[in-house]
């Protein structure tokens, strides 16, 4: 409090030890919570694996080793030190497309998130703001879109723009668009209801003021678990878009993919499915506990 | 004194659907009000819930057109000026809530929070609008290390400090203030009251004060305007309205003001009935259906806004009372 005093004079020199000792008393507040720090973390080592896939992988995730078909991970009997979580049905080094699967994974999760969280916050945010007509067009669309089984709806967007990677992430992030959407609406129509918003009217406030100054950051903390555990979902339905072949392609290494195609094995070599659904479960997980620890740390009302 | 705002025979209605099959409904919200509020004057307006005195403020700031009537702000009419003239007129007008809890954005500092006004029309840099904001706070009784801190930190009291200081940012000739005191301790009511009267003072501030509580407007106000079911029954100044108040309807409020002096207690009138609904008001006058001296003619024919002695007053027997 008293450093904060000390920009009172403010010079351009001292904003900027203002702004940084905000960012610092705001990441005291994230690391309070031991969950969230755990998650970053995480995300970081997955992050570093991912950049550095082709310096850290043992061997080229497409290589296939003709004498080493299923081989089981090293501490388990046959296992060798060569392939140590083993390789797949094709003989290729399991710990390798993993770590190389990372980029693609976490490409496609952030990017869907992203997209539908933008769109959907934006479209939600004009529902409520507009009302009436506009209102109700955005939301009969977004029923339209809640209808069809998520998967089916994806199908039938990839096949409409054509199969690839990039376009099964637009599918994806289209059937994702509807919850984003009803939930940054129903929250909005909560804030807009309140009296500072008529308030910050009252002072001469724009529409896009009010939109995404005023009621976006208080409608942000639902918004912010949702997309946290939307990161999950885009990378499991891009997987199965990529299971039916209408996303990444073989052989490229993607986990969502190798969890899909190794299916047929789960009862004779349980690793080349579990890993995968580990490494998707790991990173869900670290992305639920620091989307957890980055609500708490927006929420003012949590500070001491 | 300069008339900073005028109301000519405002109304306001509503249109509500009546269902797939219903008739679609009108609801009166406010059925032809009309008062002048001078410069560092207060008006209360006075009434029970559902009375129309939000709809009142919610047009007083602009934020909603009268479906009908004429709003003036500093001889202005409102109906008909651009948009930029609009936005001119808005600034002069500010707005207290009643609800501190809700009426301070919770994400933002009480610093951010008093600059945005600033910040909104542009005026001064980011350091002569700091100024702005600690000088405002100083004024209000607020202490300087809060300046930092976000609303969830404050009490009723201080939020509403805050939310004052926040309206007078734009130094606007008028506040409407929306029941400001009655969330509020009554011990904290008389601080808040007390600092109102002084910015007025201090600022020559024109308060449209909306209120239920007949004792606060004792305290504050200079004209009252009584409202029942959308429709002014009674508009005089304060010393004239407590005195000896002209219709029915005052003359209940009054007496069901409470009092801790047992000299002071009127005998309590009974009110029977409901409030009519606005969707359908009766033909008659709207007190009719609850008032002790109603005749016949009160429930065929609609008493006519009628001046007696230097106020206003909407009843058949207003003097006989």
């Amino acid at each position: 409090m008293t450093l904060r005093n000390g920009v009172k004079g403010s010079t351009d020199p001292l904003r900027v030890q203002g702004s940084a000792l905000a960012l610092l008393s705001f990441w005291c507040r994230f690391a309070e919570n031991k969950g969230a720090v755990l998650g970053l973390a995480f995300l970081c080592v997955i992050l570093f694996l991912a950049l550095a896939a082709g310096i850290v992988a043992p061997h080229s995730p497409i290589e296939q080793y003709r004498s080493a078909f299923l081989t089981p991970p090293v501490w388990q009997q046959g296992g060798s030190w060569n392939f140590v979580l083993g390789t797949d049905d094709v003989g290729r080094d399991l710990l390798s497309r993993l770590i190389h699967g990372a980029r693609l994974s976490l490409l496609i999760g952030l990017s869907v998130v992203a997209l539908s969280l933008s769109c959907g916050t934006v479209l939600g945010l004009t529902a409520a703001f507009a009302g009436g007509v506009v209102d109700g067009l955005i939301m009969r669309l977004m029923d339209v879109l809640l209808v069809f089984p998520s998967l089916l709806l994806a199908i039938v967007i990839v096949a409409i723009l054509g199969p690839g990677l990039f376009n099964a992430m637009l599918a994806v992030a289209i059937v994702m668009l509807p919850g984003y959407t009803r939930l940054s609406r129903a929250s909005a129509l909560g804030e807009l209801a309140r009296d500072y918003v008529t308030a910050t009217r009252c002072a001469g406030a724009g529409h896009l003021y009010l939109m995404f100054n005023t009621v976006l950051p208080n409608c942000l903390a639902p918004l912010i678990v949702q997309a946290s555990l939307g990161f999950s979902g885009a990378i499991l339905d891009a997987a199965s878009l990529g299971f039916l072949g209408l996303g990444a392609q073989p052989p490229t290494p993607e986990w969502g993919t190798m969890l899909a195609g190794a299916l047929q094995y789960y009862q004779r070599a349980w690793w080349v499915l579990t890993f995968p659904g580990l490494a998707v479960l790991f990173t869900v997980l670290a992305f639920n506990l620091f989307g957890d620890g980055l609500r708490d740390a927006l929420d003012p009302k949590l500070r001491r | 004194m300069t008339v900073l705002m005028q109301a000519e025979a405002l109304h306001r209605h509503y249109p509500v659907s009546g269902g797939l099959f219903g008739k679609p409904g009108l609801v009166r919200a406010i059925d032809g009000v009309s008062f002048v509020l001078r410069q560092a004057q207060t008006l209360a307006i006075v009434g029970e819930s559902g009375c129309g005195k939000s709809t009142l403020a919610r047009m007083a700031t602009l934020m909603e057109p009268p479906t009908g009537g004429e709003l003036l702000i500093d001889g202005t009419p409102t109906a008909t000026a651009s948009e930029a003239e609009r936005r001119r007129l808005r600034r002069n007008v500010q707005m207290v809530f009643q609800n501190p809890y809700g009426s301070l954005n919770p994400r933002k500092t009480v610093g951010a929070i008093l600059e945005e006004p600033l910040a909104l029309n542009q005026r001064g840099d980011r350091s002569a609008r700091e100024r702005a904001a600690r000088a405002m706070m100083e004024r209000v009784g607020l202490h300087q290390d809060h300046y930092d801190r976000t609303p969830h930190m404050f009490s009723g009291g201080q939020r509403q400090r805050i939310a004052i200081a926040r309206a007078l940012m734009l130094n606007p000739r008028i506040v409407v203030a929306d029941e400001p005191v009655s969330a509020l301790d009554v011990s904290i009511q008389a601080q808040v009251l007390n600092l109102m009267m002084d910015l007025q003072d201090a600022f020559r501030l024109a308060f449209l004060f909306i209120s239920h509580d007949l004792g606060v407007v004792r305290h504050i106000a200079h004209d009252v305007l009584v409202l029942y079911c959308g429709r002014a029954v009674e508009y005089a100044s304060r010393q004239d309205l407590f005195a000896a108040p002209c219709h029915p309807y005052t003359r209940v409020l009054l007496a069901a003001t409470p009092s801790i002096d047992p000299r002071h207690r009127k005998q309590a009138v009974a009110v029977k009935g409901e409030l009519p609904s606005p969707l359908n008001p009766p033909a008659g006058c709207a007190f009719a259906s609850r008032c002790p001296h109603a005749t016949v003619r009160c429930t065929a024919e609609r008493p006519a806004w009628r001046g007696i002695g230097g106020r206003g007053v909407a009843c058949h027997h207003a003097e006989a009372m």
